[in-house]
């Protein structure tokens, strides 16, 4: 039987972790993840969780400390944001080019400088090329269900590659909501243990975390990503199959929202995409064809699905939380890759907002809609709410 | 102290032979380290003792002790000359290699 309670998106994370049982948790907290941290230490100590609790004193080390333990075959966890991603970033590839299935949340927020603390998501996508699969939800059920859903795609023998889900700093990580809990009867029917030959053992001894030379390095990396694409059907399959056991389903890497016969459609990721619905259904009452796609995994991008959904719209809107720094939105990049590979020719926008915990009104979505129908200005890379308009 | 039994390497000749992880087999010699050395230390059997100081300084671990005979692993050995160094009985000679 499932349970319903009232949930903020990190307490709603640290109850999906607690159902896929992680045999060792190592964390550090930081703003605004700590949440997860604090609950699931607390889980415990009332020995309502039973695992080994690591403190460790950064998160280099709470990653290392995860990379050691999934190295003897356990199930982990492990927590952060921001700065501490960044801190992070050292063992990020050690853990995915080691095929460790660990899953990591991250509360998306802005990284220094100026410093800031609210959301944004430069800090995940900094790291897309470290090998991780990256989630990004939409809200706190989205957030419990993808915790539990990650150990699926993360330890699927065609994947094994650590799983990052990724939360809106504030936004989603302290915002409430009514959340339906599934059972631990429900969470292990649907996820099985942890089994791997990619670990230490006496009976067995294994040479781990080798080294490998030019003759034979890159076709590693090969390897890896092939695994990584492979997620893009797991993720379907970890759907169908937490649909069976749960009854809840969210589709694949995209989730499309009015786009059959859209003709101008925006792309979002994260908590943004609530609203975005909102704004689709109120165009559309007043005759304006808009629809929307949400990204689900930004790595491995989903690049060709975004293109077929998008089926005959006359323009397309990337909005993110993300800049490169003298390019542009790296979602945009991506995305305006897939149609060139897909030969698909559309204007393309790219609406970057929300920086530094900015926020993102419903009539500013309304406005990129508007700019995708009559496409006047000619800069296809636009800023969204800037406090300051004039020279 | 014995050295290691080692597993024949074979090169990958398909993408299956790629491990899937980098995780292995233990034990599989896949490359020598030798070739930096330009003199290799010779160990006198007549003059050694059997105490061991050479096994325990050796900065590669490649000198073996089992029942008082010593062995090196030249295939490892770096050409330091600390064990020859150590050696109280002046039992190891270095060599220049050729
Ligand atoms: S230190 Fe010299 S005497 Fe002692 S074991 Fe080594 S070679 Fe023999
Ligand atoms: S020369 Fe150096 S590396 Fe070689 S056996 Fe002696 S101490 Fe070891």
């Amino acid at each position: 039987m499932s349970d319903k309670r009232f949930l903020s998106g990190d307490e709603a994370f640290a109850e999906g972790i607690r159902l896929a049982r992680p045999q060792v948790i190592s964390a550090y907290p930081i703003t605004p993840q700590t949440i997860v941290v604090e609950e699931l230490a607390s889980m415990v100590e009332r020995q309502s969780l039973k695992s080994e609790f690591i403190h460790v004193e950064s998160e280099h080390s709470a990653l290392s400390c995860a990379i050691g333990a999934s190295s003897v075959g356990a199930r982990t966890f492990t927590a952060t944001s921001s700065q501490g991603l960044l801190y992070m970033a050292e063992c990020l590839p050690y853990a995915a080019g080691g095929r460790f299935p660990i899953v990591m949340m991250n509360a998306n927020r802005s990284t220094a400088l100026p410093w800031n603390i609210y959301g944004d998501q430069r800090d995940s996508i900094s790291q897309l090329d470290s090998g991780w699969i990256q989630i990004y939800v939409e809200d706190a059920q989205e957030a419990l269900d993808m915790a539990l859903q990650s150990y699926y795609i993360a330890e699927h023998k065609g994947v094994s590659v650590p799983v990052m889900v990724n939360l809106d700093g504030f936004i989603l990580t302290h915002t409430y909501e009514a959340v339906e809990i599934p059972s631990i009867e429900e969470a292990d029917a649907f996820l099985p243990p942890y089994v791997t030959d990619n670990k230490m053992d006496l009976e067995q001894p294994k040479n781990m975390a080798f080294t490998v030379g030019p003759n034979l390095n890159m076709e590693f990396h090969i390897k890896h990503h092939e695994a990584m694409l492979t997620a893009l059907d797991v993720l379907n399959e970890s759907d169908q199959r937490y649909g069976k056991v749960v009854g809840r389903r969210y589709g694949g890497a995209i989730g499309t929202y009015h786009t059959e016969d859209a003709e101008y459609v925006l792309i979002t990721l994260g908590s943004i995409t609530g609203m975005a619905r909102n704004v689709v259904d109120d165009l559309r009452a007043s005759g304006v064809k808009a629809g929307l796609i949400k990204l689900r995994m930004v790595r491995p991008f989903p690049g060709d699905q975004i293109v077929k959904a998008l089926g005959l719209a006359k323009a397309v809107g990337t909005l993110e939380k993300d800049i490169s720094f003298g390019a542009e939105g790296t979602i945009y990049t991506n995305v305006n890759s897939a149609f060139l590979k897909n030969k698909r020719v559309i204007p393309s926008y790219n609406f970057i907002g929300g920086l530094g915990g900015r926020d993102i009104t419903k009539e500013q979505l309304t406005e990129c809609f508007y700019k995708l129908r009559e496409q006047k200005e000619a800069e296809p890379i636009q800023y969204i709410g800037l406090a300051i308009k004039e020279g | 102290m014995k050295q290691v039994k080692l597993i024949e390497y074979e090169e990958p000749k398909t993408w299956a032979d790629i491990p899937w992880a980098t995780c292995s087999e233990a034990g599989i010699l896949i490359t020598k380290n030798a070739g930096w050395r330009n003199e290799r230390p010779v160990i006198d059997p007549k003059k050694c003792i059997g105490c061991g100081q050479c096994y325990l300084y050796c900065p590669d671990g490649v000198i073996s002790f089992a029942e008082g005979e010593v062995s090196i692993d030249y295939d490892f050995c770096k050409g330091c000359g600390i064990c020859s160094g150590i050696c109280r009985r002046g039992a190891i000679r270095m060599e220049e290699e050729r």
